[in-house]
């Protein structure tokens, strides 16, 4: 299974990022459980310097921008 | 450069829709035609070539580059100048000003990024430069620039570390030079482009409705206010109308992209472009939204001698634009 964790202080890039994850994992079916990080002291401990983040399995794979729904779909599928 | 586009809203107006010229209504459409299609492709070229910068030029490296590097000085200027390039979103100011201090950047180095960052942005640019032409731009960006730095030398002289909220000191004094080798995206131009291409598109449908909706009432306002009407109440000599056109920015933010082509019918109407630029970079760089992200970080002190001091940065290069211009 995976663990998947969006990153972000509540903006609307990373809503849309959260709503696209979600609507991928429905999708493809992925075991996944996706997680919404808001605590900005939690975010801190990723070290990034830019939101939305997304991570998955601790991972950190995008930072900084809402990503493509193909790029999700890659990087949970793979 | 932008006949083409008079021509286009001359043929939509006069030749399509059959309106006679002279008419008001014919010429305060065809005004609005001409300026949204301008301003439009403008802020699309410049978003886009912000968009190609930004993509090879990530935040890390900046950080890296910040904290590895003393530049006597020199780091003011680097920090400003590196805000004007990246892209800012003021949900990330939070991430990036720890992220900054963490890495022993001085708070001074990192208030002039902060400062600027915001002020001089893609679109920001993308309608000064559809509404003011070039020179004005530069200008623009140039005191953007000079504003961030001395601003954030200022800021630096207050010590004022003893006023982050204590979660920030401590993570402060467990700052540890984080050596991660940051590890460089390595993709080629034809797979950056589509993401580079949403983030366009992304940016201009935020703003692309208050440009429409600015342009709409400034192109109304053109028709109505008589020339010169402001002269009598905000010339150069009233001492005033440079704070309160910038203390009156502060709180707007979110519709700054529909303010820029108001702002601009009133600068034709007898406003003085130093206290309009003033009224502009109070509502672009500085925004109660983010002094509300930035009550995570530091203490409502803090923020305060923060937006104290640009503001006061702000009302004075108003002035200074009073004087050259």
């Amino acid at each position: 299974m995976k663990n998947i964790k969006i990153l972000g202080t509540g903006c609307p890039k990373c809503k849309q990022t959260t709503a696209l994850v979600e609507q991928v994992v429905k999708e493809t079916g992925v075991d996944a459980t996706v997680e919404k990080v808001e605590d900005i002291m939690e975010i801190m401990k990723y070290n990034v310097l830019s939101t939305p983040v997304l991570v998955i399995d601790e991972e950190i794979t995008i930072k900084g921008r809402v990503p493509s729904k193909s790029e999700v779909t890659e990087l949970l599928t793979k | 450069m932008f006949d083409w586009i008079q021509n286009m809203a001359d043929w939509i107006v006069f030749d399509l829709l059959k309106l006679e010229q002279g008419q008001h209504l014919a010429e305060a459409l065809n005004f609005f035609i001409y300026d949204s299609v301008k301003i439009l492709l403008l802020l699309f070229v410049i978003i886009f070539l912000m968009g190609i910068i930004n993509s090879y030029f990530p935040i890390e490296k900046v950080r890296n580059f910040l904290s590895r590097n003393k530049l006597f000085g020199l780091e003011y200027l680097m920090a400003s100048l590196f805000g004007v390039v990246t892209p800012f979103c003021s949900c990330s100011s939070v991430p990036l000003f720890i992220g900054f201090v963490r890495g022993g950047i001085p708070l001074g180095v990192t208030f002039s990024f902060l400062i600027t960052s915001p002020l001089v942005n893609e679109v920001a640019i993308g309608l000064f430069v559809g509404l003011f032409g070039l020179k004005i731009t530069l200008m623009y960006v140039i005191s953007g620039v000079l504003l961030g730095m001395t601003a954030g030398i200022i800021l630096g002289k207050f010590k004022l570390e003893r006023f982050l909220t204590p979660w920030v000191k401590e993570v402060l004094a467990n700052a540890e030079r984080e050596g991660e080798a940051f590890a460089e995206e390595k993709t080629p131009f034809k797979e950056r482009l589509p993401i580079i291409w949403a983030e366009v598109v992304n940016i201009l449908k935020g703003v692309v409705p208050y440009v429409i909706v600015g342009i709409g009432i400034g192109g109304l306002m053109h028709g109505y206010i008589p020339e010169g009407f402001f002269e009598k109440y905000m010339n150069k000599d009233n001492l005033f109308a440079v704070p309160i056109a910038t203390i009156l920015a502060v709180p707007m933010y979110s519709n700054a992209s529909g303010i820029l082509p108001v702002v601009q019918v009133l600068v034709t109407k007898g406003i003085p472009l130093g206290t309009a630029i003033a009224f502009m970079m109070g509502v672009v760089g500085l925004s109660l939204p983010e002094a509300m992200l930035l009550k995570k970080v530091m203490t409502m002190k803090l923020i305060g001698v923060f937006f104290g001091v640009v503001t006061l940065c702000i009302i004075i290069s108003g002035y200074l634009f009073n004087i050259i211009l």
